[in-house]
């Protein structure tokens, strides 16, 4: 069977929710070799084989954390050209889509981006569902060209539990000679972001957000997330008055989310604010205003102060769980 | 410090649609605009080159009413531009389009090649990373803060994960984010000065590329589009003091808590 390219998505090795649908994706158009960047002690072959892994290649090299974007991209033209996979697949990340620009450049192939499905099609080719403009479409793309390159949206698809039980699993250590011209672009300083004890916006299965209409006053908003074990995201208008982090901000040049349950509070709608969160499962929303565009797009509303419904519900929630009901 | 920056002309946001005819983006009809990321590439290419010197010029592939995208460009205060126009571009890919903007930006000559952090049409964000590949240059991508001292280049970028600052040295690709500055308006004055401004305009025959974009040389295929069904039944009810409670049976309902 033919060799499918998953590029890991992780953070010091604990791996992130996309590569185990990346690795069902990979299942369906052959046999999924992972890609590992990082330091060997670091990684959980058992993580990968889980869903169905045979193998994982190893890249470790100083470039690939201390340069962007480039060294990468190198060292998956390397295992193209070497290892001849029918596809490489990739997470929906910055980074990411990047990396798959450059390579798709270096292999003459053809890439989709933001994809939220990944078969084989009739004809044999690669074949993606992509939502565009803003979600407010989707499509239907083929690659027709080289090795199909795609990078695939966080919880587009739930992997089976135990896809692949657990295959054995093969470590390969590659070594790329990382070229001067790729390490060009140099990071000279990180700094992580505080952890705030939330899930990981683009990952969680509840986010909830707020707009403008908090008035910068996000503790309700909070206090509703913590109660619902979910992310807090902010639309723009809270971000650029400087009450939310942009890290935390949901929509067209911020975060894509696609969770089970979005809750909008003290959000208008607009369309830009709509392209982050459109594939959300269920959508609620606490308004105001009876004319809110949010509400065209939601599945619950309450028209009312966002404070008074939020605490009011988070109290509500927190009573049925102390009495069981 | 000469400076070319990459510009999209798109479909106004709300007037974004598919032609039944060749499932690309319906045109006809519609109202276009320079991309609004764009416009934070022109704000920071102008602060570059008022703070240094040199040239700024504006270029973009695409149709011919793609010119308006350059006068506005012009009119902000880039000196010329420059108009890739031929109808074999419609229907090409990214690959495509970083091809013929890697061997435009070659025949201009740059210091830094200044690109938007995404189109508000095909919004894919690759096209930044794909020409510095073309070019074989650094790229400083996705800044929200641009540092210009001498011939280095630094950036911030909200990362992933991570706030990275990234630093390279000139001639290099650098894109920015909505977050980097505030475009400015035209001018009354800046308007009319743009009328006297120079504008080429190529054909990819001339920049000796023709046979490699278009729809057939593609290396994607869109087959088919679909509008997503507008949600229907959806519940709104007023607050009248047990909103709250309303919201909370109604996720215990949905099997949410
Ligand atoms: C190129 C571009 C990119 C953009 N990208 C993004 C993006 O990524 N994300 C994004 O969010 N926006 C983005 N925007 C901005 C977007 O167009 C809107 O301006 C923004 O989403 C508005 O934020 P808002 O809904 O919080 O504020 P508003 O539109 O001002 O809405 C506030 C809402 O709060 C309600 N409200 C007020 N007080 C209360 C209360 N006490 N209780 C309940 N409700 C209340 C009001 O009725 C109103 O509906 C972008 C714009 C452009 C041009
Ligand atoms: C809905 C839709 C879906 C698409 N899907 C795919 C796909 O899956 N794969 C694929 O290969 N192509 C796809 N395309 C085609 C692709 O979008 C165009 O070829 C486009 O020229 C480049 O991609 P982008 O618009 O996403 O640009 P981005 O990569 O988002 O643009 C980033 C920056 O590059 C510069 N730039 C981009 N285009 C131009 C231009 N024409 N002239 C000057 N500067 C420019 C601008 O500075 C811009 O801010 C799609 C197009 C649409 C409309």
């Amino acid at each position: 069977m033919s060799e499918i390219l998953v590029v890991v998505d992780h953070i010091g090795g604990a791996v992130r929710k996309t590569t185990a649908e990346l690795l069902t994706c990979a299942r369906r158009l052959g046999e999924p070799s992972a890609v590992y960047f990082g330091a060997e002690d670091g990684l959980i072959p058992g993580q990968l084989a889980r869903y169905g892994a045979t193998k994982v290649y190893v890249l470790d090299d100083d470039a690939y954390r201390d340069c962007l974007v480039a060294p990468k991209a190198e060292a998956l033209a390397h295992l193209v050209a070497t290892r001849r996979p029918a596809a490489v697949l990739i997470p929906s990340t910055l980074e990411g889509k990047e990396v798959a620009a450059r390579l798709s450049i270096k292999t003459d192939s053809g890439l989709v981006t933001d994809a939220s499905d990944i078969v084989r099609g009739e004809d044999g080719a690669v074949e993606t569902a992509k939502p565009v403009f803003g979600g407010a479409f989707t499509t239907t793309v083929s690659i027709t060209k080289g090795t199909p390159i795609v990078t695939l949206k966080p919880n587009s698809l739930t992997p089976p539990e135990n896809a692949g039980a657990t295959v054995p699993i093969e470590v390969e250590t590659v070594d790329v000679a990382v070229s001067d011209a790729a390490k060009a672009a140099r990071i000279i300083r990180r700094e992580s972001r505080a952890d705030l004890g939330r899930p990981d916006l683009a990952h969680a299965s509840i986010v909830v957000s707020g707009g403008r209409g908090t008035g910068g006053d996000f503790d309700a908003v909070e206090a509703f997330a913590d109660c619902l074990g979910a992310a807090v995201g902010a639309s723009r208008a809270a971000v650029d008055a400087g009450w939310y982090p942009h890290a935390l901000q949901v929509g067209q040049t911020g975060v894509t989310v696609t969770p089970q349950l979005y809750v909008a509070s003290g959000i208008s709608g607009a369309i830009q604010h709509i392209a982050g969160m459109r594939s959300s499962r269920t959508v609620v929303a606490v308004n105001k205003d009876p004319d809110a565009p949010i509400f065209g797009l939601a599945d619950f509303g309450v028209v009312g102060d966002l404070t008074s419904v939020l605490v009011q519900a988070t109290t509500e929630i927190d009573s049925r769980r102390a009495s069981g009901a | 410090m000469n400076i070319v920056v990459c510009v999209k002309y798109v479909p106004a946001t709300a007037d974004r649609r598919f032609s039944a005819v060749d499932i690309t983006v319906d045109r006809a009809g519609v109202e276009g605009t320079l991309c609004e990321l764009d416009e934070h590439a022109i704000e920071e290419a102008l602060r570059i080159t008022e703070a240094d010197e040199g040239e700024v010029t504006v270029v973009t592939v695409g149709p011919e009413e793609a010119a308006d995208a350059i006068a506005r460009g012009l009119q902000m205060g880039a000196h010329k531009g420059v108009h890739i126009v031929d109808d074999a571009l419609h229907g090409s890919d990214a690959a495509a389009t970083s091809l013929v903007l890697a061997a435009a930006v070659r025949r201009i000559g740059y210091d830094i090649v200044l690109c938007g952090m995404a189109s508000t049409d095909g919004a894919m964000g690759v096209v930044p990373a794909m020409l510095a590949e073309r070019l074989g240059v650094p790229q400083l991508t996705l800044a929200s803060q641009v540092t210009v001292e001498g011939g280095t280049v630094t950036i911030r970028r909200e990362s992933d994960t991570a706030t990275e600052h990234i630093e390279a040295s000139g001639p290099l690709v650098l894109s920015v984010t909505d977050r980097s500055n505030e475009p400015r308006y035209p001018s009354f004055k800046g308007i009319m000065a743009a009328k006297r401004k120079l504008v080429e305009t190529w054909s990819p025959a001339e920049l000796g590329i023709a046979p490699e974009v278009g729809p057939e040389a593609a290396g994607t295929r869109v087959s088919a589009f679909a509008a997503r069904p507008a949600r229907t039944g959806g519940q709104i009810v007023s607050d009248e003091g047990e909103g709250g409670v309303r919201l909370a049976e109604y996720l215990v309902a949905q099997k949410l808590v």
